[in-house]
This record gives structure tokens, sequence and C-alpha cells, in this order.
């Protein structure tokens, strides 16, 4: 990879770890209502799925993705107005967090229903075999969905007709405070790739050389018409479930074995024994991620807050005929 | 003992599973976290894993594994950790549970209590604020219950435990740590199947249940110089208490309906209809309805004022209708 390539990564790895450190700050602030959902610590998985998608293909991000929707290619001003439930946000305020997709850039915007997303992402990927596109879907999702039908389901049509999706299970080891061996009686959820006809792999999902290369094989795969692929990617989150969560359920000694393994300090220790001048790139990356995020703050919560009548808007194609009440 | 909504219902489970041994409590988070909103904080301490049991995050399952246990002769209380989620669950709960009995001529019952949070008002969004009683009050086989007060909430869930057939228990997440109650400290049962009476009242009947409730009890209070409300909270959904609410609707002659779900194909259009057909002669006045507005519950403030019922709407609607 060139130096540019590989500071462009980091840059990335960089800003969603920005934005999710602020969105922290500002909710243990009182500036945000609602759920907050910190993908801390698993910035390496959405960096190595969809740095290297193209604007047509689309993606699936679960509850704690934003770092899809950035990298992706979303506008971190309006990620943020839709976090603050602004009306420049996706969803305009009808909801916030990751519930509004941002569909021109291909980004999906997902249910609380886990996994209710994969579904919808085989039938899209469906499309995209029977016109013959050059096109294929990304799906997420955490290893505690995967206890859900709609994985199932989804996943049995995408082998069947082998289809150009690939499913990517976060594996961060605590569905809210259920703990895996609670969740599922085999130790990969990737085993399971084997009973829908296609391959499945488990990767370091903190080390993001080693995500980019799973990513890079199950996406040409896709692309070539030879089918779906399962990626496990086990990594960590740093938080609780949501910022409420204080996540007792784990030890201290847990979260801070997996600290070390962190995806930007590990991507540090690569650029470093290129040789790089890692100092000079960290500060430049440093000015520049805060700089995007304090742009983004501020143009959300310089937003409109949506007025009541609009709850009513974006009901149906042609607003139906109902009576004032 | 004073006691939050939220603690009432802690204790009910708490109570039931250490009187009867058939008794389980299966959900998402339930056992060493005490759930989401700490509804069982304890409980897997107390009575064990095997019976407060943390599940995959697999609603049809929670409820589909529960008929399994309830044909074998256990009362298994299913938490959905939102009640949201319990169209992830629905075929299991309409076709499942809710036919078991039936479908057997009678040779099983099915004592399941599905329960969970309901309800919006905490900018919850989407996901986080369904009122999803409706639907479940349209499939016979199913009791639906849905507590406004810490003291119903317990003796409600108690009698549903101990039910024999499938009721959907809807807690609002509202209510959980706003309302604070005496209750007793001996125990005792809230029958399915009856309102209550809140207060009593000359000038016209406000049917409720759920948060509303509280709202309507304000409304009635405040305006007791303009207009002598008589409050009835309907507890019970399915079935519905129709002796209750037709010897009100005699009394007084006019009716509002207010419920937090949407109107259309809500539950005030059935209480609604049977009341203009068994009570026609004795109303005047046009039978009103209050709900949601027909959307879905938004999450920006002011977007989802707009959309629920509140105190102001209320309150001009006990007016229009004590014009007639």
């Amino acid at each position: 990879m060139t130096e540019q390539k590989d500071r462009d990564l980091y840059r990335r790895l960089r800003l969603i770890r920005e934005f999710e450190d602020r969105i922290s700050a500002l909710d243990k602030q009182g500036k945000l209502m609602g759920g907050v959902y910190s993908g801390k610590g698993q910035e390496a998985v959405t960096v190595g799925f969809c740095h290297d998608l193209r604007w047509d293909d689309w993606i699936f991000p679960l509850h704690r993705d934003l770092g899809a929707y950035l990298v992706k290619g979303a506008d971190p001003k309006r990620l943020m107005a839709q976090i603050f439930g602004k009306r420049e946000g996706f969803a305009k305020g009808k909801d916030s967090y990751l519930h509004g997709g941002d569909l021109p850039n291909g980004i999906f915007g997902a249910t609380s229903m886990l996994a209710a997303t994969l579904p919808v992402a085989a039938g899209m990927a469906y499309k995209f075999k029977i016109r013959k596109e050059d096109r294929v879907a990304i799906a997420f999702f955490g290893e505690g969905a995967s206890s859900r039908g709609d994985v199932h389901e989804a996943m049995n049509f995408a082998g069947v007709h082998k289809l150009p999706v690939v499913f990517v299970c976060e594996n961060n080891f605590y569905a809210y405070s259920t703990p895996n061996e609670l969740q599922f009686g085999v130790d990969d959820v990737a085993d399971r790739a084997a009973g829908y006809g296609f391959k499945g792999e488990v990767v370091n999902g903190n080390d993001l050389h080693d995500v980019m290369k799973a990513a890079g094989k199950a996406i040409d795969r896709a692309r070539k018409g030879d089918g779906p692929t399962l990626v496990e990617c086990k990594t960590y989150r740093y938080h609780g479930h949501s910022e409420h969560d204080r996540a007792d359920y784990r030890s201290e000694e847990e979260l801070i074995t997996w600290e070390s393994r962190d995806p930007i300090f590990l991507w540090e220790n690569y650029l470093e024994k290129r040789k790089y001048d890692i100092d000079a790139i960290r500060k430049e990356t440093t000015g520049e991620v805060t700089r995007i995020v304090e742009e983004a703050v501020a143009f959300a919560e310089a937003g409109q807050a949506p007025e009541g009548p609009e709850a009513m808007e974006d009901l149906y194609a042609m607003p139906i005929e109902t009576e004032a009440r | 003992m004073l006691v939050t909504y939220i603690e009432a219902i802690r204790q009910a489970m708490d109570e039931e599973l250490a009187r009867d041994g058939n008794v389980l409590l299966m959900g998402e988070d339930v056992g060493v976290m005490g759930g989401a909103f700490k509804a069982s904080a304890g409980l897997q301490e107390k009575h064990g894993a095997d019976r407060v049991v943390d599940m995959p995050i697999s609603e049809s399952l929670i409820v589909g594994a529960g008929v399994g246990l309830a044909v074998q002769g256990m009362r298994p209380i299913l938490e959905m950790q939102f009640i949201d989620f319990i169209s992830c669950g629905f075929d299991q709960i309409v076709n499942s549970a809710a036919t078991l009995r039936y479908r057997h001529g009678g040779q099983t019952a099915c004592p399941i209590v599905v329960r969970g949070p309901s309800g919006g008002g905490v900018h919850g969004g989407l996901y986080h604020s369904q009122n999803p009683e409706a639907w479940f009050c349209h499939v016979p086989g199913l009791k639906v219950v849905a507590p406004a007060t810490a003291y119903d909430a317990k003796g409600l869930l108690k009698s549903a435990i101990r039910d024999d057939d499938p009721v959907i228990y809807f807690e609002h997440k509202f209510l959980y740590r706003r309302i604070k109650e005496e209750i007793p400290a001996e125990e005792y049962l809230v029958p399915i199947g009856k309102a209550a009476l809140r207060k009593e009242g000359r000038d016209l009947t406000v049917i409720a249940y759920g948060a509303p409730v509280h709202a309507v009890m304000k409304a009635a209070r405040d305006m007791a110089t303009e207009v002598d409300i008589e409050v009835i909270d309907l507890r019970t959904l399915l079935p519905i208490d129709w002796a209750t609410v037709k010897a009100s609707v005699r009394k007084t002659g006019k009716v509002l309906i207010v419920h937090e779900a949407r109107l259309t194909g809500g539950i005030g259009g059935e209480v609604a209809a049977r009341i203009a057909q068994d009570c026609f002669e004795d109303l005047d006045g046009p039978v009103m309805r209050l709900g949601a507005r027909d959307v879905h519950t938004p999450f920006a403030p002011a977007l989802e004022d707009y959309v629920l019922p509140n105190q102001e709407k209320i309150t001009e609607a006990i007016r229009k209708l004590a014009a007639y």
C-alpha cells in the first residue's frame, strides 16, 4: 500500500474515534436525547469493509456502526444533525441515531429489531444479481443478533441464489449483558456459514490489515458471482451497550486487555514500523478530525428543530386525506 | 409500603417465583443484569439461573419456548426488553399461543405472560415508544392488560401469572419511576377483566388506560368547577369490562375515550362502537375519542408532543364534549 493510502486509513479510524468520543461527551453534558450506542473500539471493522467500496455499493450498518456511515460517504454534519434530531438529519428528526439511512450514499437505516436489515440486504443483492449489476451489499450484524430468525432466513436465501452479499458479524462478546456462551453453542458464528452453503471466516476485528484482507476476498467473491461470505470479526466495545449502561457484567481486566489491542494503536504501530513520521501524521490527523467534528457539532447545534406538524410528513408517497383532529 | 410502578412489577414476579416453583422468568438480560430497566433486579440471585433465564436475542424463541414450557405445566413470564420487539415474536403469540387450547380441543392450558415496557413520552423514537395493544385485542384466546397504577401493576401481574390463558401485559415505561404509591404489605390480586372506577362524576365519562389515566385524573381535578367528570380505568383491554363502561355511560350520557395508542384501529374504536350500539338511547353527545395521531411516534420533542395525547389535548377534548 502507498503511504497515502496508509495515512488515509489512519485518518478514517481517527475520525470515527473522534466522532464517537464527542457524542459520548455530548451525551454526558445532557445535550443528546434518546439512546447513544458507542462503537468505540470497533472502528477497524467498518473501515476495513467500507474503505474500498464503490459509491453504488450498499451497506447495512448495525446500531453502533456510525463509522460505516462516515467511511461510506455520509456527510459528518448531517450525521451529527441526525443524532441531534434536527431537521438537517437524514430522518429530519423523526428518529435519531442510525435509524435514518443516507440512501443516496448507499447507506441503509436500521430498525431497533436487530438483524432485520439482513433480509433486506439479501433482497437488494438479489436485484443486483438478476439485473447483472456489478454491485455488492455489505450487511453488518452483532453476534447477539445472530440468534434471530431473520439471520437464518437471509443467509439461507443468499446461499440458494449465490447472492453478491457479505455478511459481517461484529462479535464484541456481549449482547447488552449477555455473553457469547449464553447466546450460542458454537465457538464461532462463522461456523454457521457451512449450513448455508458458503464460506465463513473468523478474523481479528481490531486488526485493520486482517479485516481488509478478509473483506477484499469476500467482496471480490461477491463481485465475481461466487456468492456470499460470512466474515466474523472478533472485536470489543469499550463502552456499555448504551451510554446508560455501566457494563458491570464484565471485568475491568477484560476491558484493559482489549484496550491494549486497540485498532488505532495497532495501526499507529504499523505506520511507525513503515518508518513514516508518525508524530507528524498524528498531529496533522488530530487537527483534521477535530476540525471536522467541531464543524459537525456546530452545524447540528445550529440546526433547526422540526415543528410539530412535520410529524405527519413522509408517511405516504402522496399525503392521504385525513380529517384534522 | 411505598413503591414505584416498576418496583411493584418486580415484587409481583418475586412473590410468584417464590410461591410457585413452576413460575419462570425468561428474557434478554433479565438475569445477571436484572433487566434493561431493572424490573428483575436480584431475582436471578434469589431464584436461580434455571428459573430466571438470560435468553438469546430471539423473541420468537422466547414466546415459543414459553408455550412449550406451558404445555408441561410451567408458568413462564416472558419479557420483551422493549414491547416494540413483541412484533418479532408475533407469530408465536397469535398463532401458537393464542390457538393452543383451541386447536387441541381444550386438552391444554397456555399459562404464559408476555410483558414489557410500552409507551412514549421519553424520546425513545420509533422503536422504543410503541403501544401495540390493539394488535393483540384482535386475537381471540389472548387476554390483554395495561395497568396504570403501582397497585394494579402488582395485582394484575400476579393474576396474569396465575391465569391459565396467555396474557399480554403492557407496562408503561413512562410510569416506571414517575409514580409512587402506598400498596398493601400483605398479598392481594387484581382480577383480570375488571375496570376501575377512578372517580365518580355526573356530567361525562372519560375512559382511559395506562399512562393517560393520570393525565385524565388531573384534568378531572383541574376542571372540577367546570364539569363533573367520571373516570374509568379499563385496566383490562381484552376482555373489556362492559358492565362498568355501560353503567357509567347510562349515568352521564357522554363519553370520551383516551389512549396513547394511535386512533385508527385502536381500542377506542371498539369501545365507541359498543357504546353507540348498546347505549344509543342514553347518549347526549357523540362518543368521542382521543388517541395518538395516525403516524409513527417520532423522536424530536416537538414532533412527539404533536403526535401523542397530552394534558392540553385532553382538556380540549373534554371541553368539546361537555359543550354538547
